[in-house]
């Protein structure tokens, strides 16, 4: 595992934190670490409780969000949650979820607010020191 | 090629039809760790993006990418487990 993905979560709605979901996974399969760090909404999203029931579309798709959520209900496509957390679990290890320390604190949030995947809280310097031993960080 | 694939003896069988990217690719993932080296495992997927996928998998992973046999509405992948 020497290639590695970082991934910036800044969105918190569905439509977005599939690709994180399923880039996650890409990664994984190939054999590279995963470095996903949450802000904002991203993190809001990983709240405990949130994404088991989160529904949220980005306000530029919303006319067609319930139609493509009905879609993947019916064809039984797995939660971005889900996917996620197979990504993890085939990961070993090499699948990380770090929370934004900034973004917790004006929250007021403490890692017990948070899912269980999420690994650690950190601060944005740390994350940008691990993100550059990939080539690849993106911004979603 | 197909003819001798067919005639593989198949160790696993992973039903991921209706399955869609990266699932299909993540089961055979999963499979193949659980399997011994030189198991055949087979995956029928309905998945497109499985035809490229597990081949390139195979080869950066390091396992025997062994072929395609397509069926009505889906495909057999067929992977030896190299190491």
């Amino acid at each position: 595992m020497a290639d590695r993905l970082s991934m910036v979560v800044f969105s918190g709605t569905v439509d977005k934190l599939f690709p994180v979901a399923i880039m996650a996974s890409g990664a994984v399969a190939m054999e590279q670490e995963v470095n996903i760090f949450l802000t904002f909404w991203g993190l809001d999203a990983f709240r405990k409780g949130e994404p088991q029931t989160n529904m949220r579309i980005s306000k530029d798709f919303e006319d067609k969000g319930q139609a493509i959520m009905a879609l993947m209900q019916q064809k039984q496509v797995p939660s971005w949650y889900q996917t996620l957390k197979t990504a993890k679990e085939l990961g070993n290890g090499n699948v990380k979820i770090h929370a934004c320390a900034m973004t917790m604190d004006l929250m007021g949030m403490t890692k017990d607010d948070l899912d269980p995947i999420v690994d650690d809280v950190v601060g944005v310097g740390e994350f940008v020191e691990e993100a550059q031993k990939g080539k690849v960080t993106l911004f979603i | 090629m197909a003819v001798e694939l067919q005639e593989t003896k198949v160790d696993r069988t992973i039903d991921a039809r209706g399955s869609y990217c990266p699932g299909p690719l993540m089961e055979l993932i999963r499979a193949i760790r659980e399997a011994r080296v030189g198991e055949v495992v087979e995956v029928l997927s309905s998945d497109t993006g499985s035809r490229r996928d597990i081949p390139k998998w195979c080869e950066k992973a390091r396992h025997q990418f062994l072929g395609i046999v397509d069926e009505p509405g889906f495909a057999r992948l067929v992977v030896r487990k190299a190491r």
